[in-house]
């Protein structure tokens, strides 16, 4: 068994689960049909909560950004007062958080990607819930319990089938929002503390450290350019 | 026969289609094994396209999948952490 059929495995796995056996079909297919509703409207309440913690991180970037412009200011000042070091200081806090917010940047679009698909994958659902409904209808008017068996027997898997890929997909979703969460947050401490050196480590200690070499240098750098556009304190007065 | 692309939908397969997804499919399970995300972008790439060439399957339509291709933008990290969950690698 290759790949395709073990992810099969796991789909069948969610959806006997899903499946309820009744002696006559018949007799339960107004109720199923009422579950999926049920289950269609957490869907569409999933995809909601993701719209809406999207658009929270959105606005939580934008008030970083502003922050960040608000150090490059800092280090100005500094400057102008012939504070070199606290310019130095300000600017590294910057460039880290920079780096952070870039790629929280890049979630971000991610997401974005991910949003449309969960719509998407909604409005599928939708019709096949209402596909269902019809189904429904034409068993309980032409089958025999026995006939019906089968025939809902194959609706209801098909059906739960594509409310796995819809919970899958949202569970995915939800992950990758928690965690731009927690990004957000460390940088937003690490702008207003300066305490976290390192809030998000790459996992590979070669590359957090080509990072911080690489900040450093950039930081040498603006700070150059600071000093060649900004008058020193004590030029000014 | 109906195979899933997770988060796209369902296809009809024949026979050749299916014949041609197997090699892709074993190599997939490879490099899952190797932890080798190059080689498992790279062959469910040509796994997805042998599905998106089979016949659409309808929205309209309820029937379950036979078989069931990973997201188009699944990882090689996320792969290995829902078999590892399901105890089937």
């Amino acid at each position: 068994m290759g790949i395709m059929g073990r992810m099969s495995t796991i789909f069948k796995a969610k959806v006997s689960k899903a499946l309820d056996q009744a002696e006559d079909p018949r007799e339960t297919l107004d109720y199923s049909y009422q579950r999926q509703l049920e289950q269609l409207q957490q869907v569409r309440r999933g995809v909601a909560d993701v719209v809406t913690s999207k658009k929270r991180i959105e606005l939580q970037s934008a008030k970083l950004d502003d922050q960040i412009k608000s150090w490059e200011q800092d280090a100005k000042d500094a400057l102008a007062q012939n504070r070199e070091d606290l310019a130095r200081e300000a600017l590294t806090r910057k460039q880290a958080a920079q780096q952070q917010l870039d790629g929280l940047h890049s979630q971000l679009t991610d997401l974005e990607q991910e949003q449309t698909k969960l719509v998407e994958l909604e409005k599928k659902l939708s019709l096949k819930v209402e596909s269902f409904r019809t189904q429904k209808e034409v068993v309980k008017a032409k089958y025999s319990a026995a006939e019906a068996q089968v025939k809902i027997g194959e609706a209801t898997g098909g059906l739960s089938e594509e409310m796995a890929d819809v919970g899958m997909a949202m569970q995915r979703a939800q992950d990758k929002t928690e965690s731009m969460q927690a990004r957000a947050s460390a940088i937003d401490e690490l702008l207003s503390s300066g305490t976290l050196d390192d809030p998000i480590s790459s996992g590979d200690h070669l590359k957090d450290e080509l990072n911080k070499m690489k900040a450093t240098s950039s930081v040498d750098d603006e700070l150059a350019k600071l000093k060649a556009a900004v008058p020193a304190g004590g030029a000014a007065s | 026969m109906i195979v899933r692309i997770m988060t796209e939908g369902q296809y009809e397969l024949d026979g050749d289609q299916l014949e041609s997804l197997k090699h892709a499919d074993e190599e997939l399970l490879v490099t899952v094994r190797n932890n080798d995300a190059e080689g498992f972008r790279s062959h469910l790439a040509t796994a997805l396209a042998v599905v998106r060439g089979g016949q659409p399957v309808h929205a309209s339509v309820l029937k379950e999948s036979e078989l069931v291709l990973p997201a188009p933008d699944m990882t090689v990290r996320e792969a290995r952490r829902l078999f590892d969950e399901h105890q089937i690698l």
